[in-house]
């Protein structure tokens, strides 16, 4: 479904990414987990083609990405930071994005999954940022698309809603679709993520399931397995 | 790539600068006609006004605009949209609300004047159209500064730096090179100056149009001399046309290559 082949991005001097090899081919849930500043975000966009990449090859679907766009309309995604236009009310917004995306959209169910109704005719600029993050959240979902990219999908949630989303990302799973998460809470990766990829300066340094990243680092939770990875790679470099 | 025209538009009609832009302009206009009742009079005041202000404002719409929907791009950007158009959807729509304001503004006050029935109404057309020109000249222009750079304050400096440079220290250091080199022929040279900025050339359009040599200065004197009126215009109208199509297509160059 997604295939990234040697991807280099640099930012100025700062090389983000070192030769990214990637390949998504089942349905699944994947955590891409890493330190900040070690490319997650910046894979991310550039499978959606926000991020034009120096060299290397992705694509989607079976076909190259470089100057395409209508192969967006197969990948949901959910932004790491939710912002919006502060002068729009959310059902104004949530009715622009309708407009410009034709696919049909399940927008209803979303907004009383997440308890929205009553802001609906609220201006985005005026709302909390667990709100804002339920808007997105409703933008991300209401379309059925076979690839979904949440860039931490929990900031600013509070419980009820977590537990909401964990199941809505549950249940996108058992309709076959080929999800990617990032985030710094481990216990959502260990809930829901079937496979991990762990990113250190731009490069894989880990890809496998979360029982091999535990025998790896031979500990029983994925909070200290990773913490284990990142000491050891540490010492490694120090040495 | 019309849909993100469309809401660019109608946002920034809803937008109460829009308001008083077109208010000020009506406003002026009427004050002119009620001081004057010559219509000709008015187009060359209007002209004086035109030449500055439309620049600026556009300048300024454009470059305030981009930064401002920034986050509306962003959210597009993960949209299945084309890339260049949300970026000329955007200009296309502030260019053209800048237009609607300027054309009602000053088109509503002479239309209750009757310019129409005079012999002034080609005049009154030139100048609008030189206002909708500059307009979307100097929007493209600011588009083009706001996407270069991602520091507003950087670019905000820019956006007006450019403005100033066509409106005011062009001429300034195109006179003082006319009077250090004024024992040489430098009609070439000037009137090539005077076509690489689309302020002075809208300056001469108008006033090739309008027929006043007194005004005209030393350029328009040395283009009605070279071109006559009729190739005259049609060379400026080119010319202006280029001074759109440049920066629209430098837009699309720069969104091409950008990262978000």
């Amino acid at each position: 479904m997604i295939s990234i082949q040697q991807l280099h991005k640099s930012f100025g001097t700062n090389k983000v990414l070192r030769g990214i090899d990637l390949e998504f081919d089942q349905p699944g849930i994947t955590a891409v987990l890493g330190p900040n500043g070690s490319g997650k975000t910046t894979i991310i966009k550039s499978i959606l083609g926000m991020v034009l990449p120096d060299s290397g090859t992705i694509s989607v679907q079976g076909e190259n990405i470089s100057g395409k766009w209508r192969y967006r309309n197969q990948i949901a995604y959910l932004p790491q930071i939710a912002r919006f236009p502060e002068n729009l009310t959310v059902a104004e917004l949530i009715r622009m994005v309708k407009d410009l995306n034709t696919s049909t959209a399940q927008d209803e169910a979303i907004i009383s999954l997440f308890e929205l109704r009553p802001f609906l005719d609220k201006r985005l600029g005026n709302l909390s940022g667990g709100t804002r993050q339920k808007v997105n959240l409703v933008l991300t979902f209401m379309y059925d698309c076979p690839i979904i990219f949440l860039d931490e999908p929990t900031a600013g949630l509070d419980p009820i809603s977590m537990v909401r989303l964990k199941e809505l990302i549950h249940q996108q799973r058992l309709l076959g679709k080929t999800i990617l998460i990032t985030t710094h809470v481990m216990s959502l990766v260990e809930e829901l993520a079937e496979e991990v990829v762990f990113l250190l300066e731009g490069q894989i340094h880990f890809r496998g399931s979360l029982k091999e990243l535990k025998e790896k680092s031979e500990e029983t939770n994925v909070e200290r397995a990773i913490a284990k990875l990142l000491e050891k790679q540490i010492t490694e470099m120090s040495a | 790539m019309f849909k993100i025209l469309k809401y660019s538009f109608f946002d920034l009609i809803r937008s109460r600068w829009t308001y008083i832009y077109c208010g000020f302009y009506m406003l002026f206009t009427f004050s002119l006609l009620w001081l004057s009742s010559d219509l000709s009079k008015v187009v060359i005041s209007l002209m004086n006004v035109v030449l500055l202000l439309c620049p600026l404002i556009a300048t300024m719409f454009g470059v305030m605009y981009y930064y401002n929907s920034r986050e509306f791009t962003e959210l597009l950007l993960a949209q299945p949209v084309k890339r260049t158009s949300i970026f000329l959807g955007q200009y296309l729509g502030v260019a053209a609300s800048l237009s609607a304001s300027w054309v009602i503004g000053v088109g509503f006050p002479f239309l209750i004047y009757g310019v129409f029935g005079s012999a002034q109404a080609g005049n009154f057309l030139m100048l609008l159209l030189i206002g909708v020109v500059l307009s979307f000249v100097f929007s493209a222009i600011a588009f083009f500064i706001a996407l270069k750079n991602e520091n507003r304050i950087k670019g905000f400096g820019l956006a007006i730096l450019a403005w100033l440079f066509f409106a005011v220290i062009y001429d300034g250091i195109l006179l003082l090179s006319l009077s250090l080199l004024s024992e040489y022929p430098v009609e070439k040279f000037s009137l090539i100056a005077s076509v690489l900025n689309p302020i002075d050339l809208s300056r001469i359009l108008i006033l090739l149009k309008l027929d006043i040599s007194a005004l005209m200065g030393f350029t328009g004197a040395v283009f009605r001399k070279f071109l006559g009126t009729g190739l005259g215009m049609v060379v400026s109208m080119a010319v202006l046309a280029v001074w759109v199509v440049l920066p629209v297509l430098s837009i699309r160059r720069v969104a091409m290559r950008k990262d978000f």
